[in-house]
Formats: C-alpha cells, sequence, structure tokens
C-alpha cells in the first residue's frame, strides 16, 4: 500500500524561510538548509519549496539554496513561485528539484503544463490551484488568492490534467489560515473529477485534522502545511504515529 | 571508483550527490575508459524506454556495460536503468533491453484495479525476496522507498529479491549474481535509498 504523505511546505525569500519559524533547538530558524534538514530527520515525505521573491538577485539566491538542500536531502523535492516558462521548469529541475509547481503561470498561460508534462513527464508537473467559493461555486483565484479569475475551478483542475499535470495541490483559501480543518467538501470535489494524486493545503491545526482528512477521503494522497509544523504546534513524528494508530498507512 | 554512466537522460544531480553523503568516490561520466577502470557500474534513467535504450546505443556504451558486468563487475540499474537490464519492454511497442537479466518490463495497468492511480509514485514498503540480498544489509523489510514508474519487470523470478504491493506485487528491487537494480529512486529514498547505496558499494566483483 503506498503511503499517505505529510508535506511541509516553506516559503523561501531572498534566501530566507519566511512566515516566521519557532523551533526550540535549532539556532538558525530561517536557514531553508537547516529545516530541510530538521524535517527530513523528522519523517517528512516531501518538502515544498515556495519561491516568493520578485527580484533577480532574490532569484538567483534560491537557486543556489536549492542546488545545496538538494545535494543534502535526499528526499523528493518540490519547487514553486515564479514558475511561467519552460525555462523556469528547466532552472529548478537542474538544482535538484524532483517536481515542478506551477500556479498562475498556468493561468496565464495553460499550454505552460501541456509543454512541461511533454518535456519532464506528467509526474514532474504539479497544478496548485488557490480556490474560494464564490456565488455558490469553487472559483479558482490568482496572484496568491487575491484576483479572481472567473474560472470554475473543478474544470480548470480537469483540464489541466487533460493537458498532463501529474499531481494536484488543493489549497482552500475559504479554510486557509482558519485552523478548524481541511476544506472536505472542496477536496472531494477535485478527488471526484480527477485520477491523479490530490494534495490537501489549507486549515490544518492540529492532528485531529490530518487523520479526519484521510479517514473521510481516503482518496486524498497528501497533506501539506506551513505554520502548524514551522511553529511546532504539530510535531510530524507524532502526528505519523497518530495515523498508523488510526490505521492510515504512512512511512514511519 | 563508482562510474554513473552519463547517456544524456535525465538529470544526474541527486544521484552523485546522495553517493557523496555516503562518502563513495563517484564520477558522472561518458567515457569508456573511466567505466572500465571503474569497480562499479551506475546505469540511470528517467523517460522512456525506447528513448533511452537508443540513447545508450548511440555512445555504444552499452557494449562497454555489457561487457563490463560479463567480466563480473557489480552493475545497478535505478528506475527505467533497471528495467533497461531486461531482455524485453513492452512500453509503447517492443523493444530490446540489455538483456543482463531475464524477464521483460510492461505495463502496469493489466495487473493492478482500475481505481489505482498510475503512475506508481510515493512511498511503499519493500517486501523481501531474497532474505540475504547483499542490498537489504542495512535495512529490514517494511522500509518505505519511493517510486515514480508506470511499468514493471515481470517473469524475472530468477532475479527478483523485493517487491512492492500496489494492488498487485511489483518487483521493487533485482539481483543476480553481480547485478542489481532498483525500480525505486534510492537517492530520493531518505536513509533507507542511502544505506542501499551503501550496501551496493560494499558488493564485491565475482
Amino acid at each position: 500500500m503506498i503511503t499517505k504523505r505529510i508535506i511541509p511546505c516553506l516559503d523561501v525569500k531572498d534566501g530566507r524561510v519566511v512566515k516566521g519559524v519557532n523551533f526550540l533547538g535549532l539556532a538558525d530558524v530561517s536557514s531553508p538548509i537547516k529545516l530541510a534538514e530538521f524535517y527530513s530527520q523528522c519523517g517528512a515525505d516531501e518538502l515544498v519549496f515556495y519561491d516568493i521573491t520578485a527580484s533577480a538577485e532574490g532569484r538567483r539566491l534560491f537557486t543556489d539554496i536549492l542546488t545545496e538542500v538538494a545535494s543534502k536531502i535526499f528526499i523528493p523535492l518540490t519547487v514553486g513561485g515564479g514558475i511561467n516558462t519552460v525555462d523556469d521548469f528547466d532552472r529548478v529541475l537542474k538544482c535538484g528539484a524532483d517536481k515542478v509547481s506551477v500556479n498562475s503561470g498556468a493561468i496565464r498561460n495553460p499550454d505552460l503544463v501541456r509543454e512541461a508534462a511533454q518535456k519532464y513527464g506528467d509526474q514532474c508537473v504539479v497544478l496548485s490551484a488557490d480556490i474560494k467559493r464564490v456565488d455558490g461555486e469553487f472559483r479558482v483565484f490568482a496572484k496568491g488568492g487575491r484576483e479572481d479569475t472567473g474560472m470554475e475551478a473543478i474544470s480548470w483542475i480537469k483540464k489541466c490534467v487533460g493537458m498532463g499535470a501529474g499531481e494536484i495541490v488543493v489549497n482552500s483559501i475559504d479554510t486557509d489560515g482558519v485552523k478548524k480543518g481541511f476544506d472536505l467538501e472542496m477536496l472531494e470535489a477535485v478527488c471526484d473529477a480527477v485520477n491523479v494524486p490530490v494534495i490537501a493545503s489549507g486549515g490544518a491545526g492540529g492532528i485531529d485534522d490530518f487523520t479526519k482528512l484521510f479517514k473521510a477521503l481516503p482518496k486524498v494522497d497528501a497533506g501539506l502545511a506551513a505554520s502548524i509544523f514551522h511553529f511546532g504546534e504539530v510535531q510530524i513524528k507524532d502526528l505519523k504515529q497518530e495515523l498508523r494508530n488510526n490505521s492510515i498507512v504512512v512511512r514511519l | 571508483m563508482i562510474a554513473i554512466i552519463d547517456y544524456g537522460v535525465g538529470n544526474l544531480f541527486s544521484l552523485k550527490s546522495s553517493f557523496g553523503a555516503i562518502g563513495a568516490d563517484v564520477i558522472v561520466t561518458d567515457s569508456e575508459e573511466k567505466i572500465r577502470s571503474a569497480d562499479k557500474i551506475i546505469l540511470p534513467g528517467v523517460g522512456a524506454f525506447s528513448d533511452a535504450i537508443a540513447k545508450l546505443r548511440a555512445t555504444g556504451l552499452d557494449k562497454v556495460l555489457i561487457d563490463e558486468a560479463n567480466k563480473g563487475k557489480p552493475v545497478m540499474g535505478i528506475c527505467l536503468g533497471m528495467q533497461m537490464l531486461f531482455e524485453k519492454s513492452f512500453e509503447y511497442g517492443e523493444y530490446d533491453g540489455l538483456g543482463l537479466l531475464k524477464g521483460s518490463v510492461v505495463t502496469m495497468q493489466d495487473v493492478i484495479p482500475a481505481e489505482l492511480k498510475i503512475p506508481h509514485i510515493g512511498w511503499n514498503a519493500l517486501i523481501f525476496k531474497q532474505k540475504d540480498c547483499p542490498l537489504f544489509r542495512y535495512i529490514k523489510e517494511g522500509d518505505c522507498v519511493y517510486f515514480v514508474h508506470s511499468y514493471f519487470a515481470e517473469n524475472c523470478d530468477e532475479s527478483v529479491a523485493a517487491t512492492t504491493e500496489y494492488g498487485a506485487e511489483l518487483t521493487a528491487a533485482v539481483a543476480y549474481k553481480n547485478i542489481f537494480g532498483c525500480q525505486f529512486h534510492p537517492e530520493k529514498s531518505g536513509e533507507v535509498g542511502l544505506n542501499i547505496l551503501r550496501a551496493f558499494c560494499e558488493t564485491e566483483a565475482l
């Protein structure tokens, strides 16, 4: 049985991890390399790095860091943020990323998904979608959740899977930051629509939220979160043990 | 010295780094001379079988690899590299492999339930078929490794060293005399993966 994956997400700006990280016993908590090592040792199944810098200098720093992380951490790495062209795929894959996540870049140019999938394989292309309920439907938002694209989310996701997206990150804007659990209704709608791995994001407040997620929706493959891991509210080891106690298959 | 054969397929950065992490002396090379002088050879590979085997043959290094393997040098194929060690692949057609191992590579579509997703991507547990396989010296049955594949090796009873359960038992690792292979990615399988590479580094020529 394939295991359910637990994925911490690190936002990197100008070479440092942002969103505030608060770890006991970790001297340099904003070093992406130290944090990546820490998570890898704790049993994270994969790491996601989002490059949220806007400057060319920041981007160069990001690729340097990615190269260093990939030379030290031997679990799958996914990279997102600022991916607009096939050249951007090339840039981060050469640094040792295994998968590349696209969001606004695919909204601006949906062919990016097709071109990248043809060149690097479906398994390499992750579609990340920021979704919010508007007028009774699921709507795709762009620019970090600030702009309503007017597109209905399920049909957008189906279209991208048809073009070669090999995995979907569903980030619910409605539950993000609320810490009252994942958006099960939204996730179920996505799981019913596609047959590629679905990663739940947005809303995890504690261990129980992951248990509820995998119990309610066995088709969800992974749970992604940032702050609850960064602030030490949830230890990945404890989380995975609790999942196993609930008969959910995880890698310990 | 371990030679990772560079024949223009895929990214060898992580593979090279992972050998570096366990202190192995490793080189990524397309030089016949260096491959012949290495103690062990790694055949990597990602992408489509037909494309990869054609590229390998175009370099002429397929003959070098077979020759060195026949002399008893330890060889390990990784992912598509493992599949290439077999006699045939039926990925989008029918193609000859290197024939170092008996068996063929087929789609998992016909053997796993329709509701399971293809590719088989993620961490899955190893079921040992050869308890004393040299590759497993530092790991235990049930340890998880990271897979990304849509095809698998069958009719390989002679060499299968471990399988994994994904709606069916799929070949996960092979070992026969001095020929080894991993369907999964040891360079992406954390400590367990590094321990498999470490064990391979300690295998001896026949």
